[in-house]
């Protein structure tokens, strides 16, 4: 079926990819951009183009969420591909990457291909499938990485279990190089941490939480980094959260190491001192840090040394959060908040909006090679039309995600989604 | 000896309404409640060396212990306090074997909580479990210990018992030796004796210490020796002894070694120093017998005693606090 093409007039149009902010207007039509013009208007439109007057609203290729987790497959009462999918389109975000730790895990190309025909399915966002770097992510055994690549898994990662053994490690970035795939590490020393459920600090001494070092990320992400060195792979530093760990990065970096590192919002937002009353809330997994490391974040995202950021959006039914902090279950969702929580980096005059908005649309869609993240001619028509000055108070009970495990819950964000279109199709509208 | 009814009209003369609704932690408390309720605890002593130990302030409510972590001492101590305060009392230890711990926690709260008691003393494993309760129950919720976080009346009854033995607590020097890391004891100690006017040192390896320990205005040292040099006090905790097998100290020796109490280490000490511990002890591995026994050093017996009164003087206080509610 073919719809009318569509034209938006007079945004405020920013694209990451060509490092444009100004006056823009695009047309779509069959599902691309079919047109894109730096000015308010397009003149001579032909009468078949619905026109529509965006007034000076933000215009901006839809989001690209890497780190996203459902229920589904074996916890579909927590979120599922569809539920999830409506939250991104409320949040702006277009293309998302469910993580693989499932049950069963995303670990052979049959579950890749489970996942990309559901998603289909649910004609909603896009959704691609990261793969399990071993076997059911347990970090013993190489999982079929070739095939599950060629089934259309975008990157692989055992998502939260770190791989403690070295030599698996190095193995897996020397045979993912062999198909050109990115393996995805979120670095944590594993005996460090475990049983840890907090940053080790005064805050969580005084309140009787086991808390794990700050240096247990830089401890793995040191051994990651040397073997990225090694064997010439590439890697995704997956939720980089401390400053020491940001330092060992640019040292890397400085060497030709190919690593790239993704931040979640949830760090780049709130610190330590969010946990105080036993926030279960605010249990998240790499714990909150300290407010030095948080800056260093921050600084670091605005520098260009972590390129890409990410929801990590984790739901957690009030059941597995209802806890005592120790035995809640670790993480926040994020899908619907990841836009209006970055954007207020802006409002505070940290960070120009065309870099903020990069982070989140070209940086993570080229590390995948995907065609969305641009505003460009022939690119898919993933666009979100957005209020930036719009204040929009979070109520985590009015939140698509069928869990409502936000840390933002009854704070006020700035930046609300008008629309959000997934190749051309509206999937979302504002009320 | 006072007569009977001059140690009730102490009692109702010193009875105050609690601020808040629930008894959480020691480092909730300010020093005027703090003081009061002493002054009130202190008062419930006389009460309870008189043969007719029971007198009606709590008469016609409802008090539940609700112990998660197996306890003698805490938990006959809240039965016997709130017996002699003429309350009915229940006594529940969950199993948690078939559910996790947290599920048990929340059903069971609620399920207590729609039997409307008036008080319930709760003991669990995990820190903040007791803050979480409060939420969730709408009578008043007295922290009998949470994991590694406080055991609030643990701290009231040994300010207690050294205001008793020094007639004060502000100028003192305490020393705090042991697992300091896992003890919810150590961290309410520190909150009170602090606010009472003390101070107060750790000692203890550093593998038994908290990160961030050193933030927290105490002194700390890994040196029993040195740390007790000019000590009034020397708190001992309970060490576990899963703990002494080369997880966190070598041997158990190695650790009676350096950081058990004897009488040698004992000499360090100012003279007359005194010593407490809030049991259950580990005799030879923590402290030695003689230490512990010693009546002209320990205020081990003493401690237990004003066990009973401290958490006299919390439920009373609190339940004035329903009266006016």
């Amino acid at each position: 079926m073919t719809t009318r093409p569509l034209a938006i007039l007079g945004a405020r149009l920013v694209d990451p990819a060509s490092g444009y902010d100004g006056p823009g207007s695009v047309v779509v039509a069959e599902g691309v951009i079919a047109e894109v013009r730096r000015g308010p208007d397009i003149p001579g439109l032909s009468p078949d183009i619905t026109a529509v007057d965006a007034a000076g609203a933000l215009l901006i290729p839809g989001l690209v969420d890497l780190r996203v987790k459902t229920g589904e497959p074996g916890a579909e009462p927590k979120e599922t591909f569809k539920s999830a999918s409506r939250a991104a389109a409320a949040g702006g975000v277009t293309t998302l990457v469910v993580q693989p730790d499932t049950n069963p895990a995303i670990d052979d190309p049959a579950m890749v291909d489970f996942v990309l025909r559901r998603a289909r399915d649910i004609e909603g966002v896009h959704v691609y499938p990261a793969g399990a770097a071993t076997r059911k992510c347990e970090g013993a055994r190489m999982a079929e990485i070739g095939l599950m690549h060629d089934a259309g898994a975008v990157y692989f990662t055992d998502v939260d279990t770190p791989i403690g053994d070295s030599r698996v490690f190095r193995r897996l970035l020397t045979y993912a190089r062999t198909f050109n795939a990115l393996v995805a590490h979120r670095p944590a020393d594993p005996h460090l941490t475990a049983g840890a459920c907090a940053t080790e600090g005064a805050l969580a001494g005084r309140l009787g939480l086991s808390g794990v070092p700050a240096v247990a990320e830089r401890i793995m992400l040191e051994r990651d980094l040397a073997l990225a060195e090694l064997t010439g792979a590439q890697l995704l530093v997956d939720q980089i959260t401390t400053q020491d760990a940001l330092e060992a990065l640019a040292r890397a970096k400085a060497r030709g190491v190919k690593a790239t590192a993704s931040a979640s919002i949830n760090h780049l937002r709130f610190n330590e001192v969010d946990i105080g009353d036993y926030r279960t809330f605010y249990r998240l997994d790499p714990p909150l840090r300290a407010e030095a490391d948080r800056q260093a974040l921050i600084e670091a995202l605005a520098s260009g040394l972590v390129e890409v950021v990410v929801s990590a959006h984790t739901p957690a039914p009030a059941e597995d959060k209802r806890l005592p902090f120790s035995e809640a279950a670790p993480g926040a969702v994020g899908l619907e908040t990841l836009l209006p929580a970055l954007l207020a980096f802006y409002h505070e005059g940290r960070m120009p909006l065309v870099d903020l908005i990069r982070a989140v649309t070209s940086a993570p869609a080229d590390l995948l090679g995907l065609p969305a993240g641009k505003i460009a001619r022939g690119a898919p028509a993933d666009l979100v039309l957005c209020d930036l000055n719009a204040p929009v108070r979070i109520d985590a009970d009015r939140l698509f995600s069928k869990s409502k495990n936000s840390p933002f819950d009854g704070r006020t964000l700035q930046g609300r989604v008008r629309v959000t279109l997934v190749d051309g199709r509206e999937v979302y509208r504002a009320p | 000896m006072e007569r009977a009814d001059d140690i009730e009209a102490l009692i109702a003369e010193r009875l105050f309404s609690f601020p808040t609704r629930h008894f959480l932690s020691a480092a909730g408390l300010s020093r005027p409640d703090a003081e009061s309720l002493l002054d009130l605890a202190d008062a419930f002593v006389g009460l309870n060396r008189r043969p007719e130990k029971k007198v009606g302030l709590l008469r016609g409510r409802t008090l539940v212990n609700l112990f998660f972590e197996a306890s003698t001492r805490t938990q006959s101590s809240f039965e016997l306090a709130g017996k002699r305060l003429g309350a009915d009392t229940v006594n529940m230890s969950p199993r948690t074997s078939s559910m996790t711990k947290g599920e048990t926690l929340i059903d069971t709260a609620m399920t207590l909580n729609a039997m409307r008691p008036d008080l319930l003393i709760v003991r669990h494993s995990a820190s903040g479990a007791a803050e979480l309760l409060a939420r969730k129950v709408s009578c008043s919720v007295i922290n009998a210990g949470d994991g590694g976080h406080e055991h609030p009346t643990q701290a009231l009854l040994d300010a207690l018992t050294l205001r008793r033995a020094f007639g004060s607590v502000g100028g003192l020097t305490v020393a705090i030796c042991g697992d300091v890391l896992h003890s919810r004891v150590a961290r309410s100690n520190v909150a009170l004796l602090q606010l009472l006017g003390a101070s107060v040192r750790l000692i203890a390896p550093p593998t038994l210490l908290p990160a961030g320990a050193r933030d927290w205005g105490v002194e700390v040292f890994h040196d029993l020796r040195s740390g007790l040099g000019g000590v009034d006090v020397v708190m001992m905790l309970r060490l576990q002894l899963e703990r002494m097998d080369g997880a966190f100290v070598p041997s158990m020796r190695e650790y009676f070694r350096y950081w058990g109490l004897d009488q040698e280490k004992l000499a360090f000490a100012r003279p007359g120093v005194r010593v407490m511990h809030p049991g259950p002890m580990n005799r030879g591995v923590e402290i030695d017998s003689v230490v512990a026994d010693d009546p002209a050093v320990s205020l081990i017996q003493e401690q237990v005693e004003m066990g009973v009164a401290a958490r006299m003087a919390v439920l009373a206080a609190l339940s004035a606090r329903l009266d006016n509610a």
